[in-house]
């Protein structure tokens, strides 16, 4: 019988010729992912008494939530892993100036197509979008696999995604995302692993690949894929240390899934998900006019360049509205960079926003927190209630160029009201 | 880890995340006491003291959704609640709770039939809960998980392991 992908990674990292759904393995994964929770792990690892690990080259460690420290207590945690890091031997270490851990990483060659991977993080389903299978693990277990190298892992079943059409302008991978959590549900994908096919993925560039396995998180995938393809490997071309890195791996043309969902492009519109879930999903038209008083372009989802250089396009020869605090938080040092050569950082600065340091930000409640009755409208991935502050504010999700939009406006607007040169 | 769990219930809606259970400034701990004084705080309404008059929380579908912050787990346990039921978890969440030595059981039929305050029995080994004279039988866990929750959680699990299998 054909395996999908995610049966034929687990399969090979658990020593097997196949697996099936349901099956309960012990699987080896080739990189394991702590941020700011590092410590944590550290410290269970002293608790137990233990010093050896199995692998210091299958870690990585990058410093990306509330960086640089805001507090003491901050600061003695960070000086933790730093030491934890220097002590055994972590080469693939990242400080508190690299930004989010998962755009570091990828950009850093450490995520190859077929390789498993699972972090401190539930949004690891991002490394799909280059044929990996990640996925989300608390620090104790981060620990566990540090030191025996394996975790026990069950073969979940797999759901076929398969888009038809083209994004219409104003339309992108995000609105996409937030349509199928809304038609779908938080729960609509849990345990699964998600694939995504058909004619338009090939044209969706690498960096909105990121956003769909980053957001597909948010209907309680397992893990999620987009098959590699030229796109991949141009991305990972000079990044990848060692040519025998790029192994894509794809599912077997008689693979069995769950069930297949269509989706035609062609009729989506820009999305919003509203207070305070993810899946409370409506097309932009629903909540126009809706006032807003924080904007913010940041997060693993959407704070890549292209998303920074959507919101430009936008903003360029136009004002924030007065009333509103458009912050943007480039997802990595790298991405800061790009967007400061190309005069995007000056187009956001000019137009009346603010631009932090790299890193997760206000997404994980550091800085740009929420007063009493506030309203944020983010293109981050998460809206939960008094995440970003008050239990008292609210919390919009949507793509960067509805962001851009509703910045200038000063309330929720339609980006495909606003010319840009897409 | 005790195979009856036993005691009055406090229930939940579906998808309550893990941000809700504890809230992402509080992560610099991991004690679950500290945890515990912080936990559904952005809830209001007396949360999360009146949760210490609970025993067990019984939650609908999806449970602990969101983050895999494993704190959700902890602050629970450190409520003194001694074991959750839900229709379903997320996988993180699941994952979490075990590897706390927080026993969790999967029963869809449990949520609709019970009330704030009713009396309920778990009993693991049989893979039954006992409420109001009738039983709710529920999937009894992988034998490679329970023996991480048996262990009282993942740390215990894995001193153990290494005294018996030292590097």
């Amino acid at each position: 019988m054909g395996m999908t992908i995610a049966e034929k990674i687990l399969a090979a990292k658990s020593g097997k010729s196949s697996v099936e759904p349901g099956e309960i393995i012990d699987a080896y994964p080739d990189l394991v992912m702590s941020h700011t929770a590092t410590w944590r792990s550290a410290s269970v690892m002293q608790r137990i008494g233990a010093t050896k690990l199995y692998d210091p080259n299958r870690l990585a460690i990058v410093l990306d939530h509330i960086s640089p420290a805001k507090t003491e207590k901050y600061a003695a945690d960070q000086q933790s892993s730093r030491n934890f890091a220097r002590q055994h031997g972590v080469t693939k270490f990242y400080d508190i100036d690299a930004g989010i851990a998962h755009l570091v990483l990828m950009e850093a060659g450490h995520v190859a197509p077929g390789d498993l991977i699972v972090g401190t993080d539930s949004h690891c389903t991002i490394y799909g979008s280059l044929g990996a299978l990640g996925t989300g693990i608390g620090y104790t277990e981060v620990t566990s696999v540090w030191l025996t190298g394996k975790l026990w892992m069950k073969v979940p079943e797999t759901v076929k995604i398969v888009l038809s059409g083209g994004f219409p302008p104003g339309v992108y991978a995000k609105d996409l995302m937030l349509y199928l959590i809304g038609k779908l549900g938080a729960d609509g994908c849990s345990y699964k692993s998600v694939e995504f096919y058909g004619d338009p993925v090939s044209k969706v560039s690498v960096s909105e690949r990121m956003t769909m396995t980053n957001l597909a998180m948010e209907m309680g995938v397992k893990c999620s894929f987009v098959p590699p393809d030229e796109k991949t490997a141009e991305y990972l071309e000079g990044r990848l240390q060692g040519a025998d890195r790029y192994r894509p791996v794809y599912a077997d043309p008689d693979a069995v899934y769950e069930q297949a969902i269509e989706v035609d492009l062609s009729n989506l519109q820009p999305m919003v998900a509203c207070p305070h879930e993810v899946q409370n999903t409506k097309p932009v038209g629903d909540v126009i006019g809706t006032h807003i008083d924080q904007a913010f372009l940041g997060s693993c989802a959407n704070a890549k360049y292209e998303d920074l250089v959507v919101a430009s396009e936008i903003l360029k020869g136009r004002r924030v509205h007065p009333g509103v605090r458009l912050i943007v938080t480039p997802g990595s040092k790298q991405i800061m960079l790009e967007a400061m050569n190309s005069g995007v950082l000056q187009v956001l600065l000019e137009s009346g926003g603010m631009v932090t340091n790299p890193g997760c930000g206000a997404c994980a409640g550091d800085g740009g927190m929420m007063a009493d009755g506030e309203v944020c409208l983010s293109t981050a991935n998460r809206n939960f209630l008094g995440r970003m502050g008050s239990n008292k504010s609210q919390i919009y999700l949507s793509s960067p160029a509805t962001l851009a939009a509703s910045a200038i406006e000063g309330s929720i607007a339609d980006p495909r009201e606003f010319s840009s040169s897409r | 880890m005790e195979s009856i769990i036993q005691g009055k219930i406090f229930k939940f809606g579906d998808d309550i995340n893990s941000d809700i259970i504890i809230a992402g400034r509080h992560l610099i701990y991991i004690d679950k006491e500290r945890l515990s004084q912080r936990a559904f705080e952005v809830l209001g309404d007396g949360f999360p003291d009146k949760l210490r008059t609970f025993d067990i929380l019984v939650a609908g579908r999806n449970f602990g959704c969101g983050s895999a912050r494993e704190q959700a787990a902890t602050a629970i346990a450190g409520l003194g609640i001694k074991g959750v039921v839900a229709c379903s978890f997320a996988r993180t969440f699941y994952r979490n709770a075990v590897n706390d030595g927080l026993p969790i059981v999967e029963c869809s039929a449990l949520h609709a039939a019970v009330k704030e305050g009713d009396e309920i029995r778990i009993d693991l080994a049989a893979g039954l809960i006992h409420h109001s004279g009738k039983e709710y039988p529920f999937p009894k866990m992988p034998e490679s998980v329970r023996k991480i929750l048996e262990a009282g959680g993942l740390a215990a699990y894995l001193k153990a392991h290494l005294e018996q299998h030292p590097a």
